[in-house]
C-alpha cells in the first residue's frame, strides 16, 4: 500500500528547526527500512507558476500562487507500507512534522491494475 | 459507493423486525438476545478473519438471516455464535469464490484453511476466541473523526442498527448512513488496519478507545439535546461495551476506573429526574433510588484503578463520584477528600471544566465565598463560554449568599445556554426561587 506524505512548512520564513542533517538521516531510515519509493523537495513558493487552459483550449500562465495560508507544501515523499498505522509512524518521524509544521499522509489510489 | 449504498447501509438490518410465522414469541425473543449479545463478536471474528468490514458485515446478515430460517425450527444450537461463524465464513468464503477480483485485493490468506476446515476455532471452553478488542481501536481509530468513531462503535460492537444509531444521535437515518459509508470507505481505502495496538503504543492508543466509550456513555446520560434528559439505552449500551473492554484488557487500571465511574453516575439514573421529568440536582436526590448494587461494585472497581500505579484521570474521577455516591447526603459527604481528588485531576488532565468542578466542591468545604472567588478567576477564560455548568454554579453559590439579583441573573444566562428542556425546567425552577427570595426584584423579571 503507497501513501503519499505531503510535508507542509511551519510558515515560509520560520526559520526551520531541523538540520539538512535531520534530513539526510530521515531518508536513510526509510532507504534502510525499504519503504522508500521516492520524494522530493519543492524550491521556493515564489518560484511557482501556475498554468489553466479554458474550454476554447487557450492557455493562461500567472505567477504563483503565493502563500495565502501559514502553511505551504515544501516537498512530498512516497512511501510503501503494510497499512496506516506503519505510515502515520513515518509521518511522525519526518523532521518536517515538527516546530510547527505537518505532514498530510494520503493514500495514493488503487483503481485495481496493480497487485498491491 | 454511493446514495445507493447509503440507502442500504440504512435498510440492513442485522436484527430483521419480521421473523418468520413459524417462530414462536419466546423463539423469537431468545434469538433477538443471541443476536444482540453475538453481533458484535461475530463481526469480530469476521473482520480479524477477513479484513474487510463490509465483507464482514454483509454474512454476518446473512448468517443472522439463515438462522431465522432454521433456529425457530430447530431449535437455538447449543453454540449459537459458533452456528453463526461457521454460517457466515462459508457465505464468505462462496463470496470470495465468486468474486475473485475483489478477493484478491482483500489479499485474504484464510480462506483456503476455512475451505478445509469451516469449523471455528474454539478455546479450551468451546468458547470463541474474542477478537472484539481489535475491533475497538479500529473504531476509535485516531484518523477517524470523534463523532465517527462513537457511531461506528454504536454500529459494530454494540450491534446496534443504522436507524437505531442515527436516533442515539439524533440525526436522520439517510445522514448517518452516509456517515457510515464513508468512515468504512476511509478505514477500507486508507487501510486502518484491525489490529491491538502493541504494549509500547497502547498509553497512546487507549485512552482514545475510552474516550469513544465516556462520550457515547454522557451522551445517553445527559442527553446534548431534546426533550428528554436521558437516553438510557445509550448509556447502557455504553457500560455493556467498557465491561467488555474490561475483560479483554483485566490489566489496565483505567478501564477499570472508566467502568467504575459509569458505575457510580449510572447507580443514580432513577434519582435524576423527578415525576415530572425534571433534573433533580446530587443534593435533591432520593437516596434510596440509588442502585446499591452498582455503587458497590463502582467503589470496589475504583480502587483497583487506584492501586498499583500512579493515578490516571478516570481512577481519579471514579474515586470524587464514589465518594459522591458512598455518602447519607450532601453534608456528610467527603469534600476536604474530594476537594484533594480534583486538585490531583487538575495536575493530570488542566481543564477549566475540572477547575469550576472544584470550585463547587471547594464551596462545600469552606464556603460559598470561597467558590465563587475560584469561580471569578475563571470569568476570563475563553474555553468556559457557552459553558453552561459554570453560571449555572455562580448562580447556585450566590444564591447561598442570598445575594438574589446576581443570582438571577447567573440563571439567566444559563437558561440561554442550556441544551434540554429537563434543564430548562430546572433553571427556570432556580431562577423563581431566587425571584421569590428577593423582595428588591422588580416584578417583571
Amino acid at each position: 500500500m503507497k501513501y503519499m506524505l505531503l510535508i507542509y512548512a511551519a510558515s515560509v520564513d520560520a526559520a526551520s528547526q531541523c538540520t539538512p542533517q535531520d534530513w539526510i538521516e530521515h531518508e536513510k531510515a526509510m532507504r534502510d527500512a525499504g519503504v522508500l519509493v521516492g520524494g522530493h523537495s519543492l524550491a521556493d513558493l515564489t518560484t511557482a507558476t501556475t498554468v489553466r487552459v479554458d474550454a476554447a483550449g487557450e492557455r493562461n500562465v500567472t505567477d504563483g500562487p503565493f502563500a495565502e495560508t501559514r502553511e505551504v507544501l515544501g516537498g512530498y515523499e512516497v512511501i510503501d507500507v503494510p497499512n496506516l498505522d506503519v505510515a502515520l509512524d513515518w509521518a511522525a518521524r519526518c523532521p518536517g512534522s515538527r516546530g510547527g509544521g505537518s505532514v498530510v499522509v494520503r493514500p495514493i489510489a488503487d483503481f485495481g491494475d496493480s497487485t498491491d | 459507493m454511493g446514495e445507493s449504498d447509503a440507502a442500504a447501509e440504512g435498510l440492513r438490518d442485522g436484527r430483521p423486525s419480521t421473523c418468520p410465522d413459524s417462530a414462536s414469541p419466546s423463539a423469537a425473543t431468545s434469538i433477538e438476545a443471541v443476536f444482540r449479545e453475538e453481533r458484535g463478536r461475530l463481526l469480530a471474528a469476521l473482520v480479524h478473519r477477513f479484513g474487510d468490514l463490509d465483507l464482514a458485515e454483509e454474512v454476518a446478515s446473512e448468517a443472522v438471516e439463515a438462522a431465522l430460517v432454521h433456529w425457530p425450527a430447530d431449535g437455538v444450537p447449543r453454540r449459537p455464535g459458533a452456528w453463526l461463524l461457521t454460517t457466515a465464513r462459508r457465505k464468505a468464503v462462496d463470496r470470495l469464490r465468486r468474486d475473485t477480483a475483489y478477493a484478491a485485493r482483500l489479499a485474504v490468506l484464510q480462506v483456503e484453511a476455512d475451505r478445509a476446515d469451516p469449523s471455528p476455532p474454539a478455546d479450551a471452553d468451546g468458547d470463541l476466541p474474542d477478537e472484539r478488542l481489535q475491533l475497538f481501536f479500529t473504531c476509535a481509530h485516531p484518523a477517524l473523526s470523534a463523532e465517527d468513531r462513537g457511531a461506528l462503535t454504536l454500529r459494530c460492537l454494540a450491534g446496534l442498527t443504522t436507524p437505531e444509531v442515527a436516533r442515539a444521535f439524533l440525526i436522520p437515518t439517510a445522514t448517518m448512513a452516509q456517515r457510515i459509508v464513508r468512515v468504512k470507505r476511509k478505514i477500507r481505502q486508507a487501510r486502518i488496519p484491525f489490529r491491538v495496538p502493541g504494549p509500547d503504543e497502547l498509553p497512546d492508543r487507549l485512552p482514545g478507545v475510552l474516550q469513544v466509550l465516556y462520550s457515547l456513555y454522557t451522551e445517553g446520560y445527559a442527553a446534548s439535546s431534546g426533550p428528554n434528559l436521558q437516553r438510557l439505552d445509550v448509556a447502557e449500551e455504553a457500560l455493556r461495551l467498557t465491561r467488555i473492554l474490561y475483560r479483554l484488557l483485566p490489566a489496565e487500571r483505567e478501564i477499570a476506573g472508566l467502568l467504575a465511574l459509569l458505575l457510580s453516575t449510572h447507580a443514580r439514573r432513577d434519582a435524576r429526574t423527578g415525576l415530572d421529568g425534571e433534573i433533580r440536582l446530587l443534593d435533591e436526590q432520593d437516596r434510596s433510588r440509588w442502585d446499591r448494587t452498582m455503587i458497590e461494585e463502582g467503589r470496589e472497581l475504583a480502587v483497583t484503578a487506584l492501586t498499583g500505579g500512579p493515578p490516571g484521570p478516570y481512577g481519579v474521577q471514579a474515586a470524587i463520584a464514589a465518594l459522591h455516591v458512598e455518602a447519607q447526603d450532601v453534608d456528610c459527604t467527603d469534600w476536604p477528600q474530594i476537594v484533594a481528588l480534583y486538585d490531583v485531576l487538575l495536575r493530570l488532565t488542566p481543564s477549566p471544566v475540572v477547575a469550576v468542578n472544584r470550585a463547587v466542591a471547594v464551596a462545600m468545604r469552606d464556603g460559598p465565598e470561597a467558590g465563587l472567588r475560584l469561580l471569578a478567576a475563571l470569568a476570563d477564560e475563553p474555553r468556559l463560554r457557552g459553558y453552561g455548568p459554570y453560571p449555572t454554579a455562580r448562580g447556585d453559590l450566590l444564591r447561598r449568599l442570598d445575594r438574589c439579583d446576581e443570582a438571577a441573573s447567573a440563571y439567566r444566562e444559563a437558561l440561554e445556554l442550556a441544551h434540554t428542556e429537563p434543564e430548562r425546567a430546572h433553571l427556570r425552577r432556580r431562577l423563581a426561587s431566587v425571584r421569590r427570595g428577593c423582595s428588591t426584584e422588580s416584578p417583571e423579571l
